[in-house]
């Protein structure tokens, strides 16, 4: 019996989620009474696990894991699964865990359970808080099978440093044959993508077009953070699907969310609950956005944000 | 072309969301039950292929007889038989075996499904499908195009998108970009009157296997109130998410 952390990577780099993948699952374990067993891909330097409890890290070096392909990896993950005899394993909310733990899933027979926010509120029967209704609600859950698949909602349980040392083993997975063929891959770069961002600066209606964008953009550069949309500027074609956040767009767990120019619709506040803080600034004063904010300001965007963007460059100065 | 597009039945996204029987059961008073939006989005892409490359569309939903009239929407809009697996929807994993069982002896060449449902949020039963079924998995799919025997998929992914190609037959996990917002389809009122001949199968379920199971709902902690900044003292703004919220 042990949990399996999997962590991802990216360009041989272990990914900013993987610390809170491990903090959680080394509690997890700790509760459990059992071991943590850490699972890399095509990483090199494990070391900086060692600061959140890892102890056991398994590595998977191949140029079959360079390119995401969810039927390879997840049958790879089974396979190291199995072989430590995982009773418990415990993935990231990323779209491609997403993609991928289904398959995991079947492969080991395992009940699986996403958006879950908490360690298990009972071992016996297995119980889990995930949310659901798209944030609107929280559910207690149970997992009533032997294995069992947690998706850890991010920045749901943090990251917990616990100082450790690990021994790394090499592990010689066999690898499926790839029935789908990546033909391009088209990726903004240099820019923080929603997933990664700690702060999300997001417009809306309010910024009346697309040639005012320079606003979130110059925000979102002096906070290092991602941009995003509501639904309607998604609509209008005056900004990339990619960026529309919420119900039916992208699920937002930051730290930081500002909220520019954006009413606050359910379906759109739905989409963003699970970040931490949250900033208004909007010009109407009834818009529904100030009842779910922690905090805001009534104000007109041209104006109000310009001159927080000098005030956080001055912030900033100072604090660095 | 044979297409089998997965319907869930949820409440509309503006719905107050409100538990009973102690907090173990949803609501449903008052509750405007709709096609699932990502499930609709596959839908309508579906009509495409109906109308441009001859598809057949079948729509499938494992719930009780309460879904039907969902179901009779799809087919108004133009899909040309439902499925009803006759059992409350247990897990995802329920779901998805009871599809998986019914496309083994009843092929397709595409399965669509929502990349989530807005309810329970499992983001699972496309994928169990293709794992029950080893059939070709593509999810968060913003665009398909198919010739021949093979499938041409854009995907959603952190910071951008990729294109993939594979072979069917192909399940995906749909969402908006298959199409916009501005292209699903409100039945008109001879496609209501076409519905009510086409055939509604509702058929037994399979199994009974689930692995999880909802037990109790919670809603959020109301929340404090906003603390309101004026524009003129952003540098409080500052101080506040320096200090208080220490995100700065």
């Amino acid at each position: 019996m042990s949990v399996l952390a999997y962590v991802e990577s990216s360009n041989g780099k272990i990914k900013k989620n993987a610390f809170e993948i491990v903090s959680y699952s080394y509690a997890l374990a700790k509760q459990l009474g059992i071991k943590m067993v850490v699972l890399s891909f095509n990483v090199e330097n494990n070391s900086e696990l060692n600061n959140y409890g890892a102890t056991t890290i398994i590595k998977v070096s191949s140029p079959e894991l360079d390119n995401f392909d969810a039927q390879i990896r997840s049958n790879v993950i089974s396979q190291v699964a199995k072989s430590i005899n995982a009773s418990h394993v415990v993935v990231s909310s990323s779209v491609n865990s997403r993609y991928m733990t289904p398959l995991l899933a079947v492969e080991l027979e395992a009940g699986y359970l996403s958006n879950v926010v908490e360690l298990p509120s009972s071992l016996s029967p297995f119980t889990i808080k995930r949310t659901s209704f798209t944030n609107k609600a929280f559910c207690d859950a149970t997992i009533n099978s032997d294995i069992k698949i947690i998706g850890l909602s991010s920045n749901s349980f943090g990251i917990i440093e616990n100082q450790t040392n690990s021994s790394e083993e090499v592990f010689n997975a066999t690898f499926l044959d790839r029935k789908i063929t990546l033909k391009s891959t088209e990726k903004v770069s240099g820019k923080i993508t929603i997933a990664d961002a700690d702060v999300v600066v997001s417009g809306g209606r309010g910024l009346k077009g697309p040639e005012n964008w320079n606003l979130i953009e110059d925000l979102a550069e002096t906070l290092g953070a991602a941009t995003a949309c509501s639904k309607p500027v998604s609509d209008m074609g005056w900004r990339p699907h990619s960026e529309h956040v919420g119900q039916t767009g992208k699920p937002v767990a930051t730290n930081l969310y500002i909220a520019i120019g954006i009413s606050g619709a359910i379906q759109h506040l739905a989409g963003v609950n699970s970040s931490k803080v949250k900033v208004v600034i909007n010009n109407d004063p009834e818009a529904p956005f100030f009842k779910a904010a922690d905090y805001g300001v009534v104000g007109d965007a041209f104006d109000v944000v310009p001159r927080l963007i000098e005030k956080l460059k001055a912030f900033k100065a100072q604090n660095s | 072309m044979k297409i089998l597009v997965c319907i869930s039945h949820v409440p509309d996204t503006t719905s107050k969301i409100n538990f009973t029987d102690e907090n173990k059961v949803f609501d449903n008073q008052g509750v405007q039950f709709v096609i699932n939006p990502n499930d609709e989005f596959g839908l309508t892409r579906a009509m495409w292929f109906k109308e441009k490359q001859n598809a057949i569309i079948d729509v499938i939903n494992v719930g009780a007889s309460n879904t039907e009239p969902t179901l009779r929407k799809t087919l108004a809009i133009g899909a040309d038989k439902a499925i009803r697996i006759d059992s409350e929807p247990i897990d995802g994993f329920f779901v998805a075996k009871q599809i998986a069982d019914y496309v083994s002896s009843n092929p397709y060449d595409l399965i669509i499904a929502g990349r989530e449902s807005i309810d329970y949020n499992g983001g699972m039963v496309p994928g169990l499908i293709a794992g029950l079924t080893k059939t070709n998995f593509i999810t968060n799919c913003t665009n398909i195009e198919i010739e021949n025997n093979s499938a041409t998929v854009e995907r959603e992914i952190d910071g951008g998108k990729e294109i993939l190609t594979c072979d069917l037959p192909l399940i995906i996990g749909g969402q908006k970009g298959l199409v916009e917002e501005s292209d699903l389809r409100i039945p008109n009122m001879r496609g209501i009157m076409q519905a009510r001949q086409k055939p509604l199968e509702v058929i037994a379920c399979s199994s009974s296997d689930s692995k999880t199971k909802s037990i109790k709902f919670h809603k959020p902690t109301p929340r404090e109130e906003v603390k309101l900044v004026s524009p003129d003292n952003l540098d409080q703004l500052i101080d506040m998410l320096h200090n208080e919220a220490k995100v700065l």
